[in-house]
C-alpha cells in the first residue's frame, strides 16, 4: 500500500458517536462480511490435500493417498472426489474400499471412471 | 507400562514396544476443574485441584510443600528435534504444572505436500508422524494419571498438508492446535486460497474432534518492526480467524486466540499492553484467551525474559487468560533446554497464584486514558476492516499488502507483506467441486452430494462406506521406519550407555550431550572478556566452547560472560561416593531413649548472624523440633560469640551444643566450626560434648572435614538431629563402659 500519514483523526467521525456496544456491533457485522465469500469459496472447492485427507479417513496409508490422488489429478477427477472415484470402483467390481484403491493406484480402470462420470451428470 | 512410580524412569523403549497397535484413550480438550481451593491455612480463588505427583516451588519447603494450582490451563512448548528425549522432559514439566504440552514442528515441515513417516531428528522441532504422535500421547496418557490431571496435547495444523494433519492429529488423540490460514498466507508464502480451502476442511475436522484452536495471530507482533503499532490489526487477524472457524463449525468455547502483549519493557510496558488486552477482549468476548508471552525483544539475558514475562502474567491476571502459555527465558539463544522449560513454568505458577483474586482488591478504571486508549485501538480496527471491504475484500487487500505494515492503522508505511492470490506454493492447485462431488467420510466441510447414492445418508456420508477411521480407529493404517539411517531406535542405541550402562552425562536437552554452561566474570572490557572465557573453557576441558550471553557491568570495570561447552566424559555411577543415608530412629525409640538418658542442647546463632528461623525450627516442639522427643533446651539467642556457646554448656551441663550458621560468606560457617572445637578442646570438655552445626549452606562432609561432630544442610528436620544425637550419645556411653 501506499505511504500514508495517520488521518485516524479524520476518518473516525462516524465513529465517534457510537456507543462501545455499538461499536462492537458494527466490528461484529463487518467481520461477518468480510468473511462471507471465503466461506462459499470453500463450500465449493477442494484441494489434493483435502482429497488425501478424505482418503486417509477410508483407511488408505499416507502413501497410497498420494498416489492414488495423483493418478486422479492426472485424469482432473479430483474434482469429483477422490473418495467417491474409490468408492465407484468398489461398487463396480464388488470390490473393498482398500482393492478398489489398488486399481487407482496402479492407474487401472481410469477411463471406466471417466465413462461412468460422463453418464452420471 | 501402566503405571509410573515417582522414583522410577520412563523407560522410552517400553513406550515404543507395541505402539502400532495403540490408541489414545480420549479425546477433545480438557479445561481445569476451576473452584477455590483451601490448602492449610490460605484460600485460592482462581483455582484448581492440586496434583498427585508434583515437585513444589523452591519456597515451598518452608510451607509445608504446597503446590497450589492456578485456574488457567499451563502451557510449555517442547521440541528439541528429538521426540524420545522431549517425552522425559515432559514428564517433569507435567510435575511442574503442565497441562497443555505443544510440540514444535522441524524447519519446513509446513512446505511439505503430504504426511511424514518414522522417526526422523528434526531441526528446531520435531518431524511430526504418526509414530511420534503415537508414541508422546502414549506417553503423556501414562504421565496424566501419574500426575492425576488430563494433559492437552497440541501441535499445527498448518502448511500445504493442513487437512490431512488434521486427519492425523484426529487419530491420534491430538487435543489442541494452531490453526489460521492467515499464518499460512503472510509468514510461510503459501497461495491464499488454497490455504483458505484446506483451512476449512481442517478446522471441520478439529470441530468434529473437539480440539481447542489457537490462531497465529501473535506472529504479526513478532514480525512487525514496532510491534505495538500492529494492535489495531491484530483484531482484524484475531476476528478474521475466529469467524471463519466459527462458520465453519467449531464451537466458540474451542476458539482461542493467540494474543501476546505486543510490547516490553523498557516501553511502558503496561500501558502500550493493557489498553489493548482490553480492546481485544471486550470485542473478541465470544471466545477463549490463550495468552502467549512476548518474544519480540527478548535478548540473550534469562533474567531480563523473565521479567518482562512475569509482567505479561500481571496484564493476564488483571485481564483474562484461559490459557496461560509460558515462552522458555532461554528462547533469545537456543532451542529451550530443560531446564528453562521448567523455569518458565514456576514463573507462571509463582507469579499467578501470588497474584490470586487480584481483581477483588483493584479495578480497572472505566475513564480516562485506558478507556480512551482501548477504544481507540478498536475504531482503528474498524477503520481497517471497512478499508478492506471496500478494496473487494480479504484476497484483494492482501495482494495490496494491507498486513504487517510498520504504520499504526490508518498510517501506512508502505512496507507491508504483499502475496499475489495466483502466487505462492500450492498456487492454481483448488479445484472446483462438480455437482455430483462426493466425499464419504465423516468431518468433510462444503459441497458433498451424497444424496446420489443414499438419501439416508445426507448426515453421515461414512455410512456409504460402513464407517471411516473415525468411527473405527483399527481401520487406520500404521507405518513405521522408512529410513534406516535415521529413526529412533538408533538415537537410542547411540546413547544406550547413559541409559543402562551404569555412566552419566551432564545434558540440557538431549541424553549424554554433554552441555554445560559456565557462569563467568572478568574485570575487564567486553572483548577481552569474551576472549578470556573462551579461554577459560578450553583450559576447563570443555569442547565446542561458545559464548552464549554477555552482560556488560562497566565499561572496563568487568563483563559477565556465560559460556555453553561440551563435556566429554562420563561419570560411573558406580564409583561415585555418595553420601551416607542417615537412618533414622523412630520418634518413640528416641523419646523412650532420652527418657532414660537426659539430655540438654545449649542451641543459637553464631557470630553475627541474626538468621534464627531455622534453629527455632529444629527445636521448638510446635515445629517437629528436638524437643518434641524430650530433649530440653537453653536458647542462647541470636548473634552468640563462639566462647559462649561452651560456657554455656559448661554451666548448665549440657550434652550438645547446636550452632546455627546461615552466613556463608568467606566460608566464615565452617572457620566458625572450627573455633568451636579448639575451644572445646581448650576448656577441656570437647569429650563432653556433642557439637553440631547447621544452615543452609552446611554441607555434612565439610563441616565434619572442619572437627564437629556433625553438620545439617538445607531441609533439617529435627528428627534427623534427635536420632544422630540418640546415635552418638550410645557411642560414648558404649565407649565410657569400655
Amino acid at each position: 500500500m501506499e505511504e500514508r500519514i495517520d488521518d485516524y483523526k479524520t476518518r473516525r467521525e462516524h465513529l465517534k458517536n457510537m456507543s462501545d456496544q455499538e461499536l462492537k456491533s458494527y466490528f461484529l457485522k463487518l467481520s461477518e462480511e468480510m468473511m462471507e465469500p471465503l466461506l462459499e469459496m470453500a463450500y465449493t472447492h477442494t484441494s489434493k490435500s483435502i482429497e488425501r485427507s478424505v482418503l486417509l479417513r477410508m483407511g488408505f496409508s499416507s502413501i497410497d493417498t498420494k498416489v492414488i490422488v495423483n493418478n486422479l489429478d492426472e485424469y482432473d477427477l479430483l474434482k469429483k472426489g477422490a473418495g467417491h472415484c474409490v468408492y465407484v470402483l468398489s461398487k463396480k467390481n464388488r470390490i473393498s474400499i482398500l482393492a478398489a484403491g489398488m486399481l487407482i493406484k496402479n492407474s487401472e480402470q481410469l477411463d471406466y471412471l471417466l465413462e461412468y462420470f460422463k453418464n452420471n451428470e | 507400562m501402566n503405571k509410573l512410580e515417582p522414583n522410577k524412569k520412563l523407560d522410552i523403549r517400553e513406550i515404543l514396544k507395541d505402539i502400532e497397535n495403540y490408541h489414545p484413550k480420549r479425546r477433545g480438550w480438557v479445561w481445569r476443574d476451576i473452584t477455590p481451593q483451601t490448602i492449610g491455612e490460605f484460600t485460592y480463588i482462581q483455582a484448581s485441584p492440586s496434583l498427585k505427583n508434583y515437585v513444589a516451588l523452591p519456597s515451598a519447603r518452608g510451607l509445608k510443600n504446597i503446590d497450589p494450582q492456578v485456574d488457567s490451563v499451563i502451557t510449555t512448548e517442547i521440541a528439541s528435534g528429538r521426540f524420545e528425549d522431549d517425552i522425559r522432559r515432559m514428564r517433569m514439566a507435567a510435575y511442574h504444572g503442565a497441562d497443555h504440552i505443544m510440540v514444535i514442528r522441524t524447519a519446513g515441515q509446513s512446505h511439505i505436500d503430504g504426511l511424514l513417516e518414522g522417526t526422523p531428528q528434526g531441526i528446531g522441532g520435531i518431524p511430526i508422524t504418526r509414530k511420534q504422535l503415537r508414541a508422546q500421547r502414549k506417553a503423556l496418557d501414562i504421565i496424566e494419571e501419574e500426575v492425576g490431571r488430563p494433559i492437552n496435547y497440541h501441535s499445527y495444523v498448518s502448511g500445504v498438508a493442513g487437512p490431512e494433519i488434521a486427519v492425523l492429529f484426529t487419530e491420534e488423540g491430538v487435543n489442541g492446535a494452531h490453526q489460521d490460514p492467515q499464518y499460512n498466507i503472510l509468514y510461510r508464502n503459501i497461495n491464499a486460497l488454497r490455504s483458505f480451502v484446506d483451512a476449512a476442511e481442517s478446522k471441520k475436522i478439529m470441530a468434529y474432534a473437539d480440539m481447542a484452536q489457537i490462531d497465529g495471530a501473535h506472529n504479526a507482533n513478532a514480525t512487525a518492526r514496532d510491534a505495538w503499532k500492529v494492535m489495531p490489526e491484530l483484531l482484524v487477524q484475531h476476528i478474521i480467524n475466529s469467524k471463519f472457524s466459527e462458520k465453519v463449525g467449531i464451537k466458540k468455547a474451542n476458539i482461542c486466540l493467540s494474543t501476546v502483549p505486543p510490547a516490553a519493557s523498557p516501553t511502558p510496558d503496561l500501558k502500550l499492553n493493557l489498553p489493548y488486552a482490553v480492546a481485544l477482549r471486550e470485542f473478541l468476548s465470544d471466545y477463549k484467551m490463550r495468552a502467549q508471552m512476548n518474544t519480540k525483544y527478548m535478548d540473550s539475558s534469562t533474567r531480563e525474559a523473565t521479567v518482562t514475562h512475569v509482567l505479561n502474567l500481571l496484564v493476564s491476571r488483571l485481564t483474562s487468560a484461559d490459557i496461560q502459555s509460558t515462552i522458555t527465558p532461554d528462547e533469545g539463544r537456543n532451542v529451550p533446554w530443560h531446564v528453562y522449560n521448567i523455569e518458565a513454568l514456576d514463573t507462571a505458577k509463582q507469579a499467578m497464584v501470588g497474584m490470586d483474586d487480584l481483581l477483588s482488591m483493584v479495578e480497572l478504571k472505566d475513564e480516562g486514558y485506558l478507556q480512551e486508549k482501548k477504544r481507540e485501538i478498536q475504531e482503528r480496527s474498524i477503520l481497517m476492516m471497512e478499508e478492506i471491504i471496500e478494496m473487494g475484500g480479504y484476497f484483494k487487500a492482501v495482494e495490496a499488502g494491507m498486513f504487517v505494515d510498520s504504520g499504526e492503522y490508518p498510517a501506512r508505511n508502505g512496507d507491508g507483506i504483499k502475496r499475489d492470490i495466483n502466487g505462492g506454493i500450492g498456487a492454481g492447485t483448488v479445484i472446483k467441486r462438480d455437482k455430483d462431488y462426493l466425499a464419504p467420510v465423516t468431518a468433510h466441510y462444503g459441497y458433498n452430494n451424497v444424496a446420489q447414492y443414499n438419501e439416508e445418508f445426507i448426515d453421515d456420508p461414512a455410512k456409504l462406506i460402513g464407517g471411516c477411521t473415525f468411527e473405527k480407529p483399527e481401520m487406520i493404517k500404521f507405518i513405521d521406519e522408512l529410513d534406516e539411517t535415521d529413526n529412533v531406535y538408533l538415537r537410542l542405541d547411540k546413547t544406550e550407555k547413559y541409559r543402562s550402562g551404569g555412566l552419566l552425562k551432564p545434558e540440557v536437552e538431549w541424553l549424554g550431550d554433554g552441555t554445560v554452561v559456565v557462569d563467568l566474570f572478568f574485570s575487564e572490557n567486553e572483548r577481552i572478556s569474551e576472549a578470556a572465557a573462551l579461554e577459560t573453557g578450553k583450559k576447563m576441558n570443555l569442547k565446542n566452547v561458545e559464548i552464549i550471553h554477555k552482560e556488560v557491568l562497566h565499561p572496563s570495570e568487568g563483563t559477565r560472560i556465560q559460556i555453553k561447552g561440551t563435556f566429554d566424559f562420563d561419570i560411573e555411577v558406580d564409583k561415585l561416593v555418595l553420601p551416607k543415608i542417615v537412618k533414622l530412629h523412630s520418634e518413640d525409640e528416641i523419646r523412650a531413649f532420652v527418657k532414660k538418658n537426659p539430655i540438654k542442647v545449649v542451641a543459637g546463632t553464631a557470630g553475627n548472624d541474626e538468621h534464627s528461623v531455622g534453629i527455632r525450627e529444629v527445636l521448638d516442639i510446635k515445629h517437629g523440633g528436638v524437643e518434641k522427643y524430650g530433649i530440653s533446651y537453653e536458647y542462647l539467642g541470636t548473634s552468640v560469640p563462639i566462647e559462649k556457646f561452651i560456657d554455656a554448656a559448661i554451666e548448665t551441663k549440657s550434652n550438645v551444643v547446636m550452632m546455627s550458621t546461615i552466613i556463608s560468606h568467606d566460608g566464615i560457617h565452617y572457620k566458625s566450626m572450627k573455633k568451636l572445637h579448639n575451644y572445646a578442646v581448650e576448656k577441656g570438655v570437647r569429650d563432653q560434648l556433642i557439637l553440631i552445626a547447621g544452615g543452609t549452606q552446611v554441607t555434612p562432609e565439610i563441616a565434619r572435614e572442619n572437627k564437629i561432630d556433625q553438620g545439617f544442610g538445607r531441609g533439617t528436620k529435627g528428627i534427623h538431629i534427635a536420632s544422630f544425637i540418640m546415635d552418638k550419645y550410645q557411642e560414648t556411653l558404649k565407649k565410657n563402659e569400655s
